[in-house]
């Protein structure tokens, strides 16, 4: 199998009522499950800034995910709906990043679904895995490289345009 | 809607009478049971004994070919024997991927891809969820008015795999049969082994078993069995002589659940195979229909 | 990309890291060694330790000593998950003079230690998570928690033994308690009882005068036959909605003499009593039992002539001198304000008829759930207390078979914990009122309380069967003539090592306890959260059982778990202390968590206004910007999430914060 080596490096969002207490659930429950994901705790998974999801990708997440109360289970009333309403539109914008769909996931688990944890973390961790690094760093570094050199070919051309036009003068 | 159709060695050889009265009843409603082509012993008995992916192995092939030429039709297959080791095929494919990898390797020196998508059907499962009761109430044309039955599902249709009634108390029969105008007399031993190969190895075990069902059906008054496989009604039909001469006299006409159904829709008893019976059923039936005319 | 920079540009930031092995529980998983070695060598940081138990008093102390002598400022502690122990090491930094938001917990136990198994991926993580706290801590601000008035009101949701309990609790403090129960009275399940285990008294005797209490409470309000239908607000100050539906019997003039009973029209019983489990009937007109509370009749619109056909000389009315019977009573609202909830719903028991039809329960007249039989038994129940089964017969012998709907991924997992022993107490009864012999089928006998297995031992002397295995079937199917006529009991006996079919004429089937079929609903009225199981989950099994996360409701009873009646009325005390704890400081703090808008930056584009559910986002038309009232604000974040100027932050959880923590989990390789 490809991609065997490579370890997917998974930010988590999770509200602190549902999804972060289901992953206390997990651990105290001692279930196993892959330990590529680092879990950052919010009070609510409509505090979702579609910007963190971003930052994250951008600064070498390889996946992430989303854990929400069920709908009809927010602690305040309904801010996972407007999770799921910006989860939407974070899914859109990923696929025209050409950020393929699984790597990111909007997952609602609830308090007592600590096995839900263990299942969604393992299915991500493989699914990310088999896609392989996204590696936006990188790419970013590439691009930069990129447009470095498309600089410096303008400025050449530019250089060696200046150089062409001040000989004519001097020639006339 | 189109099914395909996997009879296994019983419905051609000691169970044909359960393959004339399926096909009969299937057509009879409209029902297109479409036999799949070259297909192979479904791995039962003595290859899940002895080697259990041998078995997957021959198992996967038939239902391979199902889905390969009608990969929309779920199959229907008659025999609890061949019923029980396609579903669990299935389910162990589905479960353990080392399983999946070797029956994927056997299927591809046949030159058969398999993607488990067939649903293995038994015909009391499609009769009561796909053609539903109303339809079979409206295709009743003699009701078996006064005809006591006692429902016996033996063992496999619904362990371990309750695919479509409850696992210790199954009731699809019992309301097909109150459906068809018959009486349903409260068998408790409707899931109770029927001595099955033991007959053979064990007499003292399978012929008790034999005896103590057919017993009781007749204690509870049942004008006869009916029953879903052809290995149980094989048993009790072929060995209650010699249940009787070992443990005493009974008389208990064991018929296809299908049979039944056959006689309600008015089909001939010669078209249902009623005539391949050891213990005859005929009589029971006169009577029943007699004393329901009085 | 994101970094905006640092928050509050405090150069001088002084970092102390404190490692928790947890005993082993993270030492064996996290090299907490390596761990604290590496944390001092993060930015900032002056001093990092890995100790033993860090919630301890000494561990607590080693975090205040080194506030106090190495000036710290900033306290991370990686420990367990902060739902835990966020509040002991916040306690710790403000002991020691340091503004309790200056403390941060990383989670390295229950989302680390315990769920991997590969300990350098684990020690990695844990070295990760805590990079991404430093990083955090740097940006947290001195809060100060708001305090907001309490209501001292407790509301206390079903009236079975543990809501009496507390209610009683709390209205002999003083407090004022509205009791709301479903039924028609309060009792709950263990008014049912005739006898209670172990000590086999009379469960009237001890439940019938705390009834009588709390009808006489000057303190308590009790409406019986109502629901909660609706809860707004949050700890301290909540506001419940309560729908008394009608019983159509005028509870402040009916005294209870019952003569519009014997005034029905029908002069027979006819009708299933619910409160007899089915046993016996009851007319329209009805009173659940005879000691029930409030004793007032109901009439069952079901089955009333007046309500079915409009058609009845209604002589209840005639005879009733208090006018108390009223047809066109109709369901009435209640809204009530309280500090405190308690809930103590209790459960249902097993339903064996088409989830385990093996057993035969539906199908054979004389096999009984042990609820029925807790009737039969009952010298006030439908036979007055004489064992006679359905066909009028007396039992010769009597089956009970445990674990019904109990210790079975089939039906429920969980083991219901007091039916080994109440099945003893029947055991023990039967045998007295019939002289039958009594099997007992158990699986394993538990037998865990204050004399139960003294009692178990009781039972053996007695003479009662006990054979170990679970049963397979029952069934009339007889082999030999002693089986003739009677149920049949196969079992494995797997202390004999062979299958036996006992005979016998009744059957008890001892069925287990669930969470009422509504529990889900319940649980979204309150806002709280189920355990696996659909029982109501505490905040924490050891440190917290009778709270929910959410603050300001309590748990009392089986509506948390299966448990006996000492458990119960123990758990029920509990709860009333924590509701009078809450209520008595008259204040409640509430976490900082909250939003606010930075007036400068807020361009007035309202994007937030109509995403806040608690309407605490305002517009000022005049200065054309919003505002957050901090007294609505919950802290969800959601207003957070949307401000497109990034003018709207949340304390505790500001953008910079979360971006810090986003950036040091990545950081490494």
């Amino acid at each position: 199998m490809a991609n065997q080596e490579f370890e997917p490096r998974i930010v988590a969002f999770f509200c602190n009522w549902c999804t972060y207490t289901a992953a206390d659930l997990a651990g105290v429950s001692r279930m196993k499950y892959a330990s590529n994901i680092r879990i950052i705790r919010l009070m609510c998974s409509g505090r979702v800034d579609p910007q963190f999801v971003m930052d994250a990708f951008a600064r070498g997440a390889d996946g992430v995910l989303i854990g929400g109360c069920h709908p009809g289970d927010c602690h305040y009333i309904s801010g996972n709906y407007k999770c799921l309403r910006r989860y939407h539109m974070l899914e859109r914008m990923m696929a025209d990043l050409g950020v393929e769909k699984d790597r990111l996931r909007l997952e609602w688990i609830s308090a007592s679904e600590g096995d839900k944890v263990k299942r969604v973390v393992n299915e991500m961790v493989e699914q990310v895995r088999a896609l392989g690094p996204l590696d936006l760093p990188g790419r970013f570094a590439d691009w930069d490289a990129e447009m470095r050199e498309l600089d410096e070919k303008v400025q050449r051309e530019h250089d060696g345009a200046c150089e062409a036009h001040a000989a004519k003068e001097t020639q006339s | 809607m189109q099914y395909s159709y996997y009879p296994g060695c019983s419905l051609k050889g000691s169970g044909r009478a359960y393959e004339e009265s399926v096909l009969a009843v299937f057509d009879h409603l409209g029902i297109e049971l479409k036999e799949i082509d070259d297909w192979n012993c479904c791995g039962a008995t003595a290859y899940m004994s002895v080697d259990e992916r041998r078995s997957f192995a021959l198992a996967a092939r038939n239902l391979a070919i199902s889905e390969r030429d009608m990969p929309e039709s779920p199959m229907v297959v008659p025999c609890s024997g061949c019923y029980v080791t396609l579903n669990k095929t299935c389910h162990v494919v589905k479960d353990y991927p080392a399983i999946k990898d070797d029956v994927t390797k056997a299927l591809d020196r046949a030159g058969l891809k398999w993607k488990n998508q067939v649903p293995v059907r038994h015909p009391l499962d499609v009769l009561m969820q796909d053609v539903g009761l109303d339809r079979i109430k409206e295709a009743v044309v003699k009701p078996l008015k006064g005809l006591k039955i006692a429902p016996y599902y033996g063992c496999q249709i619904v362990r371990p795999y309750a695919e479509f009634d409850h696992q210790i108390h199954p009731t699809s029969m019992d309301r097909m049969f109150e459906a068809l105008g018959a009486t349903v007399v409260h068998y408790p031993l409707k899931t109770k082994c029927c001595g099955g190969s033991m007959t053979g190895t064990a007499p003292e075990v399978g012929l008790r078993l034999v005896y103590l069902l057919l017993k009781e059906a007749a204690k509870r008054e049942a004008d006869l069995m009916a029953t879903v496989c052809p290995l149980c009604q094989f048993n009790l039909d072929a060995f209650a002589k010699e249940a009787a001469r070992a443990y005493g006299p009974v008389n208990m006409p064991v018929i296809y659940f299908t049979q039944l159904l056959g006689l309600a829709m008015g089909l001939s008893e010669e078209k249902l195979g009623l005539q391949r019976n050891i213990i005859s059923a005929k009589n029971a039936l006169k009577g029943a229909a007699a004393a329901a005319a009085r | 990309m994101m970094d905006r920079g640092n928050g509050n540009g405090r150069s001088d930031l002084r970092i102390g890291v404190y490692v928790c092995h947890c005993g082993i529980n993270i030492a064996s998983m996290v090299d907490v060694k390596r761990v604290a070695e590496q944390a001092a060598a993060m930015p900032n940081v002056v001093v990092a330790r890995d100790y033993k138990y860090m919630c301890s008093d000494p561990g607590q102390e080693m975090v205040q000593q080194d506030i106090r002598e190495l000036n710290l400022n900033r306290v991370v502690v990686a420990a367990c998950t902060p739902l835990l122990h966020e509040p002991t090491f916040r306690g710790a930094c403000e002991r020691a003079g340091l503004n309790p938001f200056f403390c941060h917990m990383v989670n390295i136990r229950e989302h680390d230690a315990w769920v991997h198994e590969d300990r350098e991926k684990a020690t990695v993580k844990a070295i990760d998570l805590i990079r991404a706290a430093v990083r955090r801590v740097k940006h947290h601000k001195a809060l100060e928690r708001r305090t907001v008035p309490i209501n001292p009101n407790v509301l206390v949701v079903g009236g079975g033994i543990a809501g009496i309990q507390a209610a009683l609790k709390i209205a002999s403090a003083g407090r004022h308690v509205y009791l709301v129960e479903r039924e028609l009275s309060i009792g709950g399940h263990m008014a049912k009882f005739d006898k209670t285990f172990p000590t086999l008294d009379c469960a009237a005797c001890i439940l019938t005068p705390k009834m009588s209490d709390v009808k006489k409470h000057p303190n308590i309000t009790l409406w019986t036959y109502s629901e909660v239908d609706k809860v707004d607000g949050y700890v301290g100050n909540f506001k419940a909605t309560v729908r008394r539906k009608p019983r159509y019997i005028n509870e402040d003039t009916c005294v209870g003499c019952l003569e519009c009973i014997d005034a029905c029209v029908f002069k027979e019983p006819r009708f299933t009593d619910e409160y007899n489990e089915g046993l016996s009937k009851r007319k329209p007109m009805h009173i659940p039992f005879p000691q029930a509370v409030p004793q007032v009749t109901a009439i069952d619109p079901e089955t009333c002539l007046r309500f079915k056909t409009g058609k009845c000389k209604s002589s209840c009315v005639t005879v009733c001198d208090r006018n108390a019977i009223d047809f066109d009573q109709k369901e009435r609202i209640e809204e009530i304000n309280v500090g405190a909830i308690i809930l103590s719903t209790g459960f249902q028991t097993f339903e064996p008829k088409d989830r385990l039809p093996q057993y035969g329960y539906g199908i054979y007249d004389n096999i009984y759930t042990a609820l029925e039989v807790e009737r039969l038994v009952n010298s006030a129940g439908p036979t007055e207390g004489e064992v006679v089964l359905r066909d009028g017969s007396k039992p010769r012998a009597v089956g009970i078979i445990h674990c019904i709907g109990s210790r079975d991924t089939k039906s429920n997992i969980w083991c219901s914990r007091v039916c080994c022993m109440y099945s003893l107490k029947l055991a023990h009864l039967l045998k007295e009122r019939t002289g039958a012999e009594v099997y007992n089928f158990y699986i394993d006998m538990r037998t865990p309380g204050k004399g139960y297995e003294e009692f178990y031992n009781k039972l053996l002397e007695e003479g009662v069967h006990f054979i170990r295995g679970k049963v397979g079937a029952v069934n009339d199917w007889a082999i030999t003539p002693e089986e003739e006529g009677r149920l049949v009991i196969r079992v494995e006996d797997t202390l004999g090592g062979f299958v036996r079919r006992v005979p016998v004429d009744m059957v008890v089937l001892s069925t287990g306890l669930e969470p009422h079929k509504d529990a889900e609903d319940v649980r979204r009225k309150f806002n709280i959260s189920c355990s696996p199981g659909g029982f109501f989950l505490e905040r924490h099994p050891k440190l917290a059982p009778v709270e929910t996360a959410s603050g300001g409701i309590f748990l009392a009873g089986c509506c948390q778990g299966p448990k006996d009646i000492p458990d119960t009325v123990a758990q029920a005390g509990a709860a009333a202390a924590e509701a009078l704890a809450l209520i008595d400081k008259g204040v409640v703090e509430l976490e900082p968590n909250t939003a606010f808008i930075d007036a400068e930056s807020c361009s007035g584009c309202k994007s937030c206004l109509s995403l806040c559910p608690y309407t605490a986002i305002s517009f000022i038309e005049a200065e054309k910007r919003a505002e957050i009232n901090e007294a609505l604000c919950k802290g969800c974040g959601t207003c957070v999430a949307a401000c497109p100027s990034g003018s709207i932050i949340q304390n505790l959880f500001e953008d910079e914060e979360i971006f810090s923590e986003i950036a040091e989990v990545l950081s490494n390789g």
